[in-house]
């Protein structure tokens, strides 16, 4: 790090650039922060720490686009919350993400637990939330899967399901193609203020910026600090889950939680917006690497979905994940410039539910450093949409005969699973902000989510990405650097 | 005399063979299905051997899969690698074309088991 | 475009299904296969040990498949390679997509289903830990090594016994890398005896039986596993954990045969095998739609699957011939002892018939026996039968008179 400080005042005045905002992290709230950013006549770039977005707590939670009812009235997440709901369905447009409102159900299984049914109704009227409270007759007409055990439910129309990581990305690209740059593999490792010019030290670079907006999750206590801002601590809670194939009978159409108890919230169960269905999360304190399952975790996973849904079958299971929350000791999301620290906004502790939360996340921070002094006119030419790539399996035969005749490699399925054709996989590498490895391409594509899990497309993918990027096979990994999938050479060459 | 447990792999079937040895000398053989069995059990107790399968670099960097014709002692197997692995040949190649001859002279070829086209 | 028999799946159930159905008379036969090239898995299984019962000597994989391509290709069978069935309705109307075809569909006589089968991954066992580079399955591996020209890692420890497992610790050892250990959550290996000797004893590499891991650790690689040994239920035993530093897992833990097609077109599916329940001539519930190879079941020889296409491929022929009403069908059970039947259904066509099965555990000196209506049609003594080892019993056409079930009793 010294090093590279010194190397740094040594050739200073060589780089002029000053970014008006560097936004750490990009995850869900600093991709869409850097989004609505980027509509701005503003320069922004983006610092990730790891080689792709999403890397975080985007990448493995529940996908819920929460209604709202569950929030302390007046606290500033449910504020976000309910207007994060209502601007998620045109942000899903805009930005070409799988969605659907599907509603969630409260359950209820005993007097306990309807008694907080009909607290969280009371909560609902006061956060302005649409809910109905219902039988467990009308529960089961909904879902027939549901324990003939459960009493009454608490219906929230406005609830859905969202891909999380690809919102991150589709955020994120849309930002570079309104001209933020983004870095990656760029950890924050120290940053100093020089006038009205904040200096950040990141992934061995010095990036210039007269904002820092920190939406590092875990690490945002710490980036804080770094900057002489606030102190406050952020603990990463661990959520487990199990991800369960498409094919298996036993669905929900909408998002089924549990009665919050001492314990929290609980296990949920619900259907992706990719059309499997989720079960999880746990909920336990850990170290803010530690992403590990965990046998005791998983089972009760299980044991928690069954209790809704008593013929869940675990077996149909094709893969297994953990995530880390950022639960701050304030116990509310914190978004505020920092007063200690000129120049800094803090976007921290932002668990559940800082998904639904982001577009009005986004929107309120924006606003923040336009009154800051961020320049707030619209810039010539940004764009708010952001094309998809487009799915071969979800198209039309007509489409697809279309799809086909614009570029032939529609015609070569990739990975058998998903359907996923070469073209849409060459796509997601080459886009703004591109894929760079197989869970890169994963995220993007969908190629690997399926029941053989990448045992038979990997390979494949791995040549797509080696020509795409003129590198060798072997040195394409999984998710960056350490990562790597393959040794070297057979045949006694060193591996 | 001496008891020994082995399973003959002549053949998928796998039989569980008992064979008698007294001072090294075989007495008896039980539990084989046909007369290979007897015969891979002699040679087993006595000089084990081996197909070796396996991998050899073509020009141009593609690979051709190849085999033994006929058996190795096991103990060369890993000194036979050795030879295939410094070894490269020439597309095309045809299934059964000699690729190494006399293999450190152990009198048996390397032959391809696969087609690599001409370039 | 039209096709008397549509073969979908190009590896060696497809290949003899297709030259079947040629041989007794079927013109327009074509084969739809997805990879780049005919002979599927096998052209990765460089290893010896196929076709002593077909063509009554030991063959490697890619020679085997070589020799039904070739024969396919004599007799004027037609290929569409990199071609991806998208699905198939009742009618037998395919849709199809690839380089060479674009978006098509195939119109067709009779369908013969030999899509093979996929390796459970690391996700469906539910594995508990890190999800690090690094674990994969042994087919995976395989196709690395053997195609490729890669090595996927250097310490490696192998979770479970399963065939290709086996296979891939010896192809490993060979090309310089370190098989620490195989392990087996059952107190038998799956894999065929031949291995267990080829493979592991002959390199000094442990099979631990009821072993499992219980924990995979590593960030972004793997570095090592926890390995604990299992009670009778498969639960681990505490206390018996041991880390076990490794940079890769190759998983070989189960074959789930490929039937997304099949169940897309309401063929009747058999939950125990995974596939489409068929008659004593392959035909599954759907007429004119003939299964056979790892579809149905999975095997453990390839020459049952050649013996088990050729009877689908002639069927196949066979009904494009004669479309009138069939005789009626029996149910086969498995009994005590056996986990599954194939066929499901026998014809009572009364020509003679072979049953196949596997047993549920390991049994010594016993007598798998199949009987109809209390008495005996067939019975075999047996010194040793393992669930990893596919069964088989032959019958007389007139010994079927009623459903027939088979078990494995008392020598």
């Amino acid at each position: 790090m010294f090093l590279v400080w010194f190397f740094y005042f040594a050739v200073k005045g060589m780089t002029d650039l000053v970014y008006d905002v560097a936004v750490i992290g990009a995850g869900i709230s600093g991709a869409m922060i850097a989004r609505e950013l980027s509509q701005l006549n503003a320069g922004v770039c983006v610092l990730e720490a790891a080689d792709d977005a999403a890397a975080g707590a985007t990448r493995a939670n529940s996908g819920i686009v929460h209604a709202g009812y569950d929030a302390l009235p007046g606290s500033l997440k449910a504020r976000m919350n309910v207007r994060g709901n209502v601007l998620m369905a045109d942000t899903v447009k805009e930005l070409g993400v799988p969605y659907e409102n599907c509603g969630s159900l409260v359950v209820a299984f005993d007097d306990k637990e309807e008694a907080e049914i009909d607290a969280l109704t009371e909560r609902a009227a006061r956060n302005g939330v649409p809910v109905m409270k219902i039988s467990g007759e009308e529960a089961r007409e909904r879902e027939p899967v549901l324990s003939g055990d459960i009493r009454c439910a608490l219906w929230a129309p406005t609830a859905g399901i969202v891909s999380p990581f690809e919102l991150a990305i589709a955020a994120l690209e849309n930002a570079a193609e309104n001209g933020a740059d983004v870095f990656f593999n760029s950890p924050v490792t120290a940053i100093v203020r020089d006038g009205g010019v904040l200096h950040i030290e990141a992934g061995g670079r010095i990036v210039k910026a007269r904002f820092v907006v920190n939406a590092a999750g875990v690490y945002a206590d710490e980036v804080s600090r770094m900057a002489g801002g606030e102190s406050f601590s952020i603990a990463a809670r661990r959520g487990e889950y199990v991800l369960l194939d498409k094919s298996q009978p036993v669905r929900t159409k909408s998002v089924i939680f549990g009665a919050p108890s001492e314990k929290g919230k609980g296990v949920l169960l619900s259907p992706t917006a990719h059309g499997n269905m989720i079960l999880g999360p746990t909920a336990e304190f850990t170290d803010k690497e530690d992403t590990a399952t965990t046998r005791e975790g998983l089972q009760a996973v299980i044991n928690g979905a069954r209790r809704y849904a008593p013929s869940i079958d675990a077996r149909s299971a094709i893969t297994v994940f953990a995530g880390l929350r950022a639960v701050c000791d304030r116990h509310d999301f914190i978004i505020e410039p920092s007063k200690s620290a000129p120049g800094l906004v803090n976007v921290a502790g932002i668990e559940s539910p800082g998904l639904t939360a982001s577009p009005a996340i986004a929107e309120y921070v924006t606003q923040m450093l336009v009154s800051m002094g961020v320049d707030g006119s619209r810039k010539n030419g940004a764009s708010r949409i952001r094309r998809p790539i487009e799915v071969f399996a979800h198209a039309t035969p007509e489409r697809r005969r279309e799809l086909i005749a614009a570029d032939p490699r529609y015609a070569n399925v990739v990975c058998r699973c998903e359907h996923v054709t070469e073209a849409e996989i060459v796509q997601s590498i080459r886009r703004p902000c591109g894929a760079r490895s197989v869970d890169g391409v994963k995220l993007r594509t969908g190629a690997g989510f399926g029941r053989c899990h990448g045992g038979f497309c990997m390979p494949r993918v791995m040549d797509i990405l080696a020509r795409e990027l003129e590198r060798d096979m072997k040195d394409i990994t999984k998710s960056g650097p350490g990562a790597w999938i393959l040794g070297g050479r057979t045949k006694g060459e060193s591996l | 005399m001496e008891t020994k447990s082995l399973t003959c792999v002549v053949c998928p079937q796998g039989c569980a063979i008992e064979a008698h040895t007294e001072g090294g000398r075989i007495i008896s053989i039980s539990g084989n299905k046909c007369k290979r069995g007897e015969s891979y059990a002699r040679t087993e107790l006595t000089d084990p051997r081996r197909t070796l399968t396996t991998t050899m670099r073509v020009e141009g960097g593609a690979l051709v899969s190849v085999k033994t014709k006929g058996t190795v002692p096991k103990d060369a197997m890993l000194d036979c690698m050795k030879a295939i692995n410094a070894a490269e040949t020439k597309a095309p190649v045809e299934i059964g074309d000699v690729l190494i001859r006399n293999i450190l002279g152990l009198g048996v070829d390397i032959v391809a088991t696969s087609r690599v086209k001409g370039v | 475009m039209k096709a008397d028999v549509a073969v979908i799946g190009g590896g060696p159930a497809g290949l003899a299904a297709a030259i079947a159905a040629k041989e007794n008379g079927a013109e327009n036969v074509l084969v739809v296969e997805r990879e780049a090239h005919i002979g599927g898995i096998l052209n990765q299984c460089i290893h010896s040990g196929f076709g002593l019962h077909v063509f009554g000597e030991e063959l490697t994989g890619p020679e085997y498949a070589a020799r039904f391509e070739d024969r396919a290709a004599e007799l004027g069978v037609a290929f569409f390679t990199r071609t991806m069935v998208l699905g198939i309705s009742p009618e037998r109307r395919l849709t199809v997509v690839g380089p060479k075809t674009g978006l098509c569909t195939i119109e067709a006589g009779a369908i013969v289903l030999a899509m093979g089968c996929r390796e459970r991954s690391a996700g469906a066992l539910m594995l508990a830990g890190d999800r690090p580079a690094g674990v994969l399955t042994a087919g995976t591996a395989q196709r690395f090594v053997n195609i490729d020209g890669y090595m996927p890692g250097k310490e490696v420890v192998i979770l479970g016994s399963g065939d290709i497992g086996l296979i891939m610790a010896r192809r490993m050892t060979l090309e310089g890398a370190h098989v620490k250990m195989v392990l087996e959550i059952m107190p038998y290996s799956s894999g065929l005896k031949r291995n267990i000797v080829q493979c592991l004893d002959d390199f000094g590499i442990p099979l631990r039986l009821s072993h499992t891991v219980t924990r995979i650790h590593g960030k972004k690689r793997v570095e090592g596993v926890t390995v604990a040994a299992v009670d009778g239920k498969g639960v681990p035993v505490e206390g018996t954990e041991e880390y076990v530093p490794c940079d890769t897992l190759l998983l070989s833990v189960g074959l789930i045969p490929e039937n997304e097609l099949s169940r897309g077109m309401g063929v009747v599916m058999d939950a125990v095998t995974g596939g489409p329940v068929v008659d004593s001539q392959m035909q599954t519930s759907v007429e004119g739609v003939f299964a056979c190879g790892n579809a149905v079941q999975v095997h453990d020889l390839v020459d049952n699957v050649t013996e088990e296409a050729r009877r689908a491929g002639r069927a196949a022929a066979l009904y494009l011939k004669d479309k009138s009403e069939k005789a009626g069908c029996f149910d086969t059970h498995a009994g005590k002892g056996v986990r599954y039947v194939i066929p499901q259904k026998l014809r009572a066509d009364g020509q003679p018939k072979t049953l196949f099965f596997r047993v549920s555990g390991v049994f010594r000196n016993c007598a798998t026996v199949a009987r109809c209506g209390g008495e005996v049609i067939a019975r075999s003594r047996k010194i040793i039968c393992t669930p990893g080892e596919m069964e088989s019993l032959s019958i007389a056409g007139d010994a079927v008179t009623g459903s027939v079930v088979v078990s494995v009793e008392e020598a």
